[in-house]
């Protein structure tokens, strides 16, 4: 069962941690270095996205990029016309949100099974993709931004201080910020996972019959949870679009939800803090193999991601954390002393 | 007069499409309840299979009816028999692991044959109807479609092994209960599943080109077919491929081929909501 987050000392190391990399990292690291963390940052608000609905909702979500792609090109196309970032910024929460309303509404309303799930999410993502793909005449503008098909959109604008649209952020800045959204967005799904609310969802991610049998909506409740997930993988898609002033059709491509998807299964499935240590490691490990021609990075996820489901099915960080408990309570057997928490409560 | 012909001609091909790319699926979907996720890359490799016959002069009919079935049919039990038949009763883990697969096949097929389409030419040439020139080879698929359901349908209606592989489908733990190997049906399965997606994509070879990554434009027809189609190997993909085909073309002739498939998503969304087992969860519950 979820402690209280209040009293769970793991989420003050996590948020002390954040805090460190945030306020030191720019202090001790070059401008370069700066810029590519920045991108682990952004990735992993992405992967949370992912791990929240998976891990506390019990819904596999093989398009997530569907929402990263929305909240970018939502981004890109309001932030274009604007000329100012912040409101684009609450777009890319609340288009994805709104779109991730509409789709568990005909998914979870009609009582869909996992597979089915599975395939109705992944085409969706494919679906959007194509027709992104197709927008590359100048016939398809929103305003005075240009979709440009496969070419993308270029030159989006960097985030600025709000309500000052000459202000820019520096790297340093926008690296900074970003992780001020990570650990925000950390925290809230903390709390929310501890709230009734995310309690009926671990609910009926263990027992969906039992959930609607103690008379939860269970329908409702999922497609909120779907919805909130969805929201938070369009920030990270609008992140992704400012950090990179650009944004194409990739960000929408079935590699980018089977990235996702690895993160988490690496990172382990029910936690937090698993999808952000999975993103990193693996980005890392890609960013790695990108150096060396001979092999190809589509294939090594695909490795990755058949190795992580046959042998190391719960991810890093629930098996790190059994390991460790274990041998915490072996050494405090044959120290003969008592479990704490455990002793004479009942 | 000539164009409703011309037209029609297209729907039907349209319907023969979606059910060669879906058969192979449907059979495992049907059979498993798994969605093999490296389909796509199945029929790329039934596609490269003719390309690679062909580049060694082997006769293409040949490659593409008897060679590409076997050798992609021998790869799916390899598949099952290392990976997939490690995650029975874990069929969310099964998709994953096979769209892991589906990349590893991508990235491997790219890195040997590097990442670009190789055309092969479509046989038979072209006919006139009217003032219209169609493909001739556009009958060779609505030939082979109808051959292969009726073929599936034979299979499983008349012969011992049918007789198994419906009993397994419709109660597995009964069936080993009285004997049977479930999982060696399985693996069968697996394999013909296989074998038949290596044939559509043989046969899709002469049409789209092939090419490493092609397995993607074809993953979102297939695998809405198979679910809105539902339980039912052959009613299902009947049902559902001919009434999505018939909707995207539609739409593909009003307005282009990418609307025509957001159309055939929009179409089963909506169908999926009504019917949330596929069409033959409810309709034509006990047929095929």
């Amino acid at each position: 069962m979820e402690k209280p987050v209040t009293r769970d000392p793991g989420f003050y190391v996590m948020v002390a941690i954040g805090l460190a990399v945030m306020f030191a990292a720019p202090l001790m690291l070059d401008l370069f270095t700066i810029m590519q963390i920045t991108q682990y940052v952004v990735l992993s608000v992405f992967a949370l996205s992912l791990g929240y609905i998976w891990g506390f909702g019990g819904i596999l979500s093989f398009g997530q990029a569907a929402f990263f792609g929305l909240g970018a090109y939502t981004f890109a196309v309001a932030s274009i016309n604007m000329g100012s970032t912040t409101i684009p910024m609450v777009l890319a929460f609340i288009i994805p949100t709104i779109f991730g309303v509409l789709l568990g509404y005909f998914m979870f309303y009609g009582r869909l099974s996992d597979v089915y799930l599975g395939v109705v999410t992944l085409v969706v993502a494919l679906i959007f993709w194509k027709l992104i793909n197709h927008t590359a005449g100048p016939e398809y503008s929103i305003g005075s931004a240009r979709l440009g098909g496969f070419n993308g959109i270029p030159s989006i604008p960097t985030l600025h201080i709000p309500g000052d649209p000459t202000a820019w952020l520096d790297p340093g800045q926008m690296f900074q910020v970003f992780m001020g959204f990570l650990i925000v967005i950390y925290i809230a799904l903390r709390f929310l996972i501890a709230s009734d609310f995310g309690r009926v969802s671990i609910g009926i991610r263990e027992n969906e019959t039992r959930a609607s049998l103690l008379g939860y909506d269970v329908r409702k409740q999922k497609v909120v949870v779907f919805a909130i997930g969805g929201g938070i993988a369009g920030i990270a898609g609008a992140m992704w679009a400012t950090y990179q002033a650009f944004i194409d059709p990739n960000s929408v491509s079935m590699e980018m939800s089977a990235k996702a998807l690895v993160w988490v299964m690496a990172g382990g499935v029910g936690t937090l803090v698993g999808p952000i240590i999975g993103c990193i490691l693996l980005q890392w490990l890609t960013l790695q193999l990108g150096t060396v021609d001979v092999v190809n990075s589509i294939a090594v996820l695909g490795a990755i991601m058949m190795i992580l489901v046959l042998a190391l099915p719960r991810g890093i960080v629930p098996t790190v954390r059994s390991l460790m408990l274990g041998g915490y309570f072996l050494w405090k057997r044959n120290h003969g002393t008592t479990i704490p928490g455990k002793a004479v409560k009942e | 007069m000539d164009y409703s012909l011309v037209i029609a001609l297209e729907m039907v091909r349209a319907v023969a499409w979606l059910v060669l790319l879906a058969s192979g699926l449907a059979i495992i979907f049907g059979m498993m309840r798994i969605i093999n996720f490296a389909h796509g890359e199945f029929l790329m490799l039934g596609g490269y299979t003719v390309v690679i016959s062909a580049r060694h002069g082997v006769n293409e009919w040949f490659a593409m009816l008897v060679l590409a079935p076997i050798v992609v049919g021998i790869f799916g039990v390899l598949v099952e028999r290392l990976v997939i038949q490690r995650l029975y009763g874990r069929i969310l883990d099964s998709l994953l692991a096979t769209w892991g697969l589906s990349m590893l096949m991508i990235g491997g097929v790219t890195m040997i044959f590097g990442n670009s389409v190789t055309g092969v030419a479509t046989p038979l040439g072209g006919m006139s109807i009217g003032d219209y020139q169609v493909p001739r080879y556009n009958f060779v698929l609505i030939f082979a479609a109808i051959a292969l359901l009726v073929a599936i349908w034979a299979a499983l209606k008349f012969t011992k092994a049918g007789l198994i592989a419906r009993a397994t489908m419709q109660n597995p733990d009964m069936s080993e209960a009285l004997g049977i190997p479930t999982r060696w049906v399985y693996m069968a399965t697996f394999g013909i599943g296989s074998a038949v997606t290596g044939f559509a994509g043989a046969l899709l070879a002469p049409m789209t080109g092939v090419v490493p990554t092609m397995g993607v434009n074809f993953i979102a027809q297939s695998f809405i077919t198979v679910i809105t189609g539902g339980a039912s190997v052959i009613a299902g993909t009947l049902t559902a491929a001919g009434l999505l085909g018939s909707i995207s073309q539609g739409m593909t002739f009003l307005a282009g081929p990418v609307y025509g498939d957001a159309a055939l998503l929009l179409a089963a969304l909506v169908l999926l909501r009504l019917l949330p087992q596929g069409i033959t969860g409810r309709i034509f519950k006990k047929s095929l």
